[in-house]
């Protein structure tokens, strides 16, 4: 996988538009030219997405603030944790769409962990290393994060299972 | 291990990130606690949902040219202000940098053939199906029973040879998870060894030979033939898991073309 594509996706995913994206992508790769000079080797993919995040986050302080203050509701969709049916998680293309927009749906402090984990296969440090988190926090942010995406899908697939009968 | 200890770790034990100590507690609590137990499927499917989904953009085709072409742009200023100093070497090595950077994925590390993230996910999936006590999701020991089940659930048909006579039952199935995408496992037995066998298309068609390398403890024998990646792996000796490839490459070579 290309770097390029890595960069590109969690840009895509933390600016939620293509144009936004792209613009990103490109301011990225112009710092990682310019700052090459700090570079010491080491893994390539977590330098150059550690760019393209402070790029994201810049661009969303100049452009959407309000988005990088956004509070974790924890209280939203409480479902029972018995009520979640691994089944139910199966993929249909549905349920992708529905996945697409409880990520979506998560503030960007928590959704930028679940696509470096889930999505670009990262390790927790790697993670830590790339938004300057302890590790801790990594792990705990990931934990609440998915916990309320599989909240989300559930209760969207009950409310769409009783508007069925 | 209690409840609220394995909630808190739950995460970190599905992405292989505990220590072997809690692993193994949380291991043991898992199989005596069902709605632990439950959760952790729950959220081994959540995973698997955002994995094999399509949820990762790509880029526009005419992305990497835009990026090039600002970068190019740069170092044209650069170059005009340091042409007569080492300044101009720089620029040199900070665009080589760049063209890495976007069409390679970088080749900062350089590795055997055969370590890597496949490697790893090899390893992790294999133990993952021993320890999560999901070792097959169809049980059988017959061919005709396993290879049909995978037509429901990946996007190849895996062959599924039986090499009983070779002294390799085969176990069953499972729907695995490695390299990026949905795989096939094969479940085989050797008295008390497991084997999986992961099979997945093969990127491009050309054929590699068997490696076999030892990690953690584990042998793996990889290969590629007629357009798929095979991966073995099992706690059995090395002699007796590569007579155990040849039995399966034996059973799935391409025909040789018709001589003519």
């Amino acid at each position: 996988m290309p770097h390029l594509a890595a960069a590109y996706n969690l840009a895509r995913w933390l600016t939620r538009h293509d144009q936004d994206a792209e613009d990103v992508v490109q301011e990225a790769f112009l710092r990682a030219y310019k700052f090459f000079g700090n570079f010491h080797g080491g893994d390539s993919r977590a330098w150059l997405l550690t760019i393209v995040r402070n790029t994201c986050y810049t661009w969303l302080l100049q452009n959407r603030a309000h988005e990088l203050t956004e509070e974790f509701d924890e209280t939203l969709h409480d479902v029972a944790r018995a009520d979640v049916n691994p089944e139910t998680l199966l993929l249909h293309d549905a349920q992708q769409q529905l996945l697409r927009q409880a990520l979506e749906d998560l503030p960007v402090t928590f959704r930028e962990v679940v696509i470096m984990r889930d999505l670009e296969g990262l390790s927790y440090k790697d993670i830590a290393y790339i938004t300057d988190l302890p590790l801790g926090t990594v792990m705990s942010r990931l934990a609440r994060a998915r916990t309320r995406l599989q909240q989300y899908v559930t209760a969207h697939l009950h409310t769409e299972a009783k508007r069925g009968l | 291990m209690d409840c609220d200890e394995t909630q808190d770790l739950l995460h970190g034990y599905l992405d292989d990130e505990l220590d072997v100590v809690s692993s193994r507690a949380l291991t043991q609590h898992l199989q005596a606690c069902p709605v632990c137990a439950q959760a952790y499927e729950a959220q081994r499917a959540l995973r698997t949902a955002l994995r094999t989904s399509v949820l990762y953009f790509t880029p526009p085709p005419s992305l990497p040219k835009q990026v090039w072409a600002e970068v190019r742009r740069a170092s044209r200023a650069d170059t005009r202000r340091m042409r007569w100093t080492w300044g101009g070497l720089n620029v040199a090595v900070a665009m080589a940098i760049v063209v890495l950077l976007v069409w390679s994925g970088g080749l900062v590390h350089m590795r055997s053939p055969v370590d890597g993230p496949v490697l790893q996910d090899v390893i992790a999936g294999h133990v993952r199906s021993l320890m999560a006590n999901h070792l097959t999701d169809v049980l059988s020991a017959d061919q005709h029973t396993v290879k049909p089940w995978f037509e429901g659930h990946v996007d190849f048909a895996p062959p599924v040879p039986d090499l009983t006579a070779q002294g390799f039952p085969l176990a069953g199935g499972r729907l695995d998870y490695l390299d990026n995408r949905p795989v096939a496992a094969l479940v085989y037995k050797r008295q008390q060894h497991v084997i999986n066998l992961f099979v997945w298309p093969a990127p491009s068609s050309a054929a590699r030979p068997e490696s076999t390398v030892t990690r953690h403890g584990y042998n793996l024998v990889q290969w590629t033939t007629a357009g798929m990646t095979y991966w073995a792996i099992s706690t059995l000796n090395a002699p007796e898991l590569e007579a155990f490839a040849h039995g399966v490459q034996q059973h799935t070579m391409l025909p040789s073309p018709p001589k003519t």
